[in-house]
């Protein structure tokens, strides 16, 4: 006959197999309960809310090689100010690229509490995820990665406009990705930039309970559809765009450094300049 | 009229009483028209396995016994049709619970240890007056109750969360729905105060990554992700 949980004597534990809710028992005290788990979560939320609307305004910002390289030189000298000073002001973009490194740098550390803590840990969710075969568990695996490759990816890019913010245009650029080879460095980091960022926006969408509406399920196969959107829009742009840089670079290899200036002193400045290479670029600031 | 399919459940067979290791088993059955998981392993048992150990009680997915990995997830054994499953199907006891044998494991243990952790019963500042009659409730809120309280702790939200799998110490979903019941609960006089003590950490509601597989496989369809995200919005100010 067959047996019920109630009819089966209860063994011990098994050795190395402990009964894995820690709750037993664990009275807090009200007083002792701090405010900053709430904090640090809202925190967490909120430095990758902006980081990803930062994200999509960047990319539009530089996708605007697309349209011409004058547009996108417009671009990068209305963020020095040129609109506003007499003169454009390359410390101003370090002082936003400063803005954006804090709340990278706190995200990350913010992230990091969710990482898996040790090698046991790590094993578990991998052998759960493999066997689980669920969507949203394995976007989560996918998040992880992405946001520890950015540790380094982004911060080289960080790092590079906060030191030379003056050499944000259409030829400096060109000239850094290709000739400067840091096309597979861009490379990597759009697609885990966009990745992450799509996967985080529709987590924060989760999290929260943001446009669930009235049925949370239909709600939640529109995130999905919209961040598969989101993900292949930007990406598609990206890579667009980074294939111009590329094309550019190409192009202006054999006069890496030269500054772009606007169309009508291109041309002479073109025939003045040395062409000195990308150290001849990497010593000269805007105004000079 | 095509035969019958003769269905292999690989069964993760195991024994600490006895000290017999985990291993797989195979068992043959032939399928029956409208055949669940229980009756698969019913069969399996009558005829081919009698120390086959796995619990059930109402064989209609109310009492939340027969939770087990159905192919890796966690479901319970008399709802799964075995038409909606391949010819191999594997079976395997849940994780995170103390391990009886087979696919048998305490689930009770467990929630007994979270039940008196997030203290899931009815606060109240005065005693119960058993003779008065209870004060009335609004149907929708009862319904609203009831609702969440349709959980039948059978652990498949526990099982399914990768959350909980990394960091034992974490509510789980459980443990969260029922905090959600009871602040719905006019007859419980906590404060979000009072509630944030017991959910306002990592191991609490901000611990949640919100993978969802709670929502996911639960099989009684309970609204987590809308009710861990609504207590998450209520902690968060509270704490802040």
């Amino acid at each position: 006959m067959a047996s019920s949980l109630e009819q089966s004597p209860v063994v011990s534990p098994v050795a190395g197999e402990p009964v894995r809710n820690a709750a037993l028992s664990r009275p807090r005290s009200r007083l002792a309960a701090s405010r900053w788990p709430a904090r640090l979560d809202l925190l967490q939320s909120l430095s990758g809310l902006l980081l990803a609307l930062f994200l999509i305004a960047h990319m539009f910002f530089v996708s605007s090689i697309l349209i011409s390289p004058q547009a996108f030189h417009t671009v990068a000298r209305f963020f020095e100010g040129a609109a506003f000073l007499a003169e454009p002001r390359p410390w101003i973009v370090s002082c936003v690229v400063g803005v954006v490194m804090a709340l990278f740098i706190l995200h990350a550390w913010l992230a990091l509490r969710k990482f898996p803590a040790s090698f046991r840990q790590y094993r578990i969710f991998v052998e759960h995820r493999e066997q689980l075969r669920h969507s949203d568990t394995g976007l989560w695996w996918i998040q992880l990665w992405t946001g520890f490759a950015l540790f380094f990816l982004a911060s080289v890019h960080l790092f590079g406009m906060l030191t030379q913010p003056a050499l944000i245009g259409p030829y400096e650029s060109a000239d850094r990705i290709w000739t400067g080879n840091m096309w597979p460095i861009y490379l990597l980091l759009l697609f885990a930039v966009e990745i992450h960022g799509s996967i985080g926006l529709y987590r924060l969408a989760l999290k929260w309970g943001w446009l669930q509406g009235a049925d949370p399920l239909a709600a939640r196969r529109r995130l999905r559809i919209a961040r598969t959107c989101f993900s292949l829009f930007f990406l598609g742009l990206g890579l667009v765009t980074l294939l111009a840089y590329v094309q550019l670079g190409i192009a202006h290899a054999d006069r890496a450094g030269e500054r772009y200036v606007p169309h009508k002193a291109g041309a002479k400045l073109a025939r003045q300049s040395p062409a000195g290479g990308l150290e001849f670029a990497l010593s000269r600031r805007p105004g000079e | 009229m095509s035969d019958p399919r003769i269905l292999t459940l690989r069964v993760l067979r195991s024994s600490p009483s006895e000290g017999l290791a985990p291993h797989w088993e195979d068992f043959r059955v032939e399928e029956a028209e409208g055949m669940t998981l229980f009756i698969a392993l019913n069969e399996v048992r009558e005829t081919l396995a009698p120390s086959l150990q796995f619990d059930f009680v109402c064989r209609a997915g109310i009492c939340g016994s027969c939770g087990m990995l159905i192919n890796g997830r966690p479901g319970l054994a008399c709802r799964a049709l075995t038409r909606d499953l391949g010819p191999v199907i594997t079976l395997a006891p849940l994780p995170v619970f103390e391990l009886i044998g087979d696919l048998s494991v305490n689930t009770g243990k467990w929630m007994r240890g979270t039940a008196e952790r997030l203290q899931t019963w009815i606060h109240a500042q005065a005693e119960p007056d058993l003779t008065a009659l209870e004060a009335p409730m609004e149907p929708a809120l009862a319904e609203a109750i009831y609702e969440l309280d349709r959980c039948i702790e059978c652990g498949c939200c526990v099982a399914g969360c990768g959350t909980l799998r990394m960091r034992e110490d974490f509510v789980g979903a459980v443990g969260l729905n029922k905090i959600a019941r009871f602040r719905l609960d006019p007859r419980d006089t906590r404060t979000d105060e009072d509630l944030y003590a017991l959910i306002g950490d990592d191991t609490g509601v901000f611990g949640c990554m919100s993978l969802l597989a709670c929502h996911d496989v639960c099989p009684k369809g309970l609204p987590l992700q809308t009710q861990i995200a609504f207590l998450r919005r209520k902690m968060a100010r509270t704490g802040l």
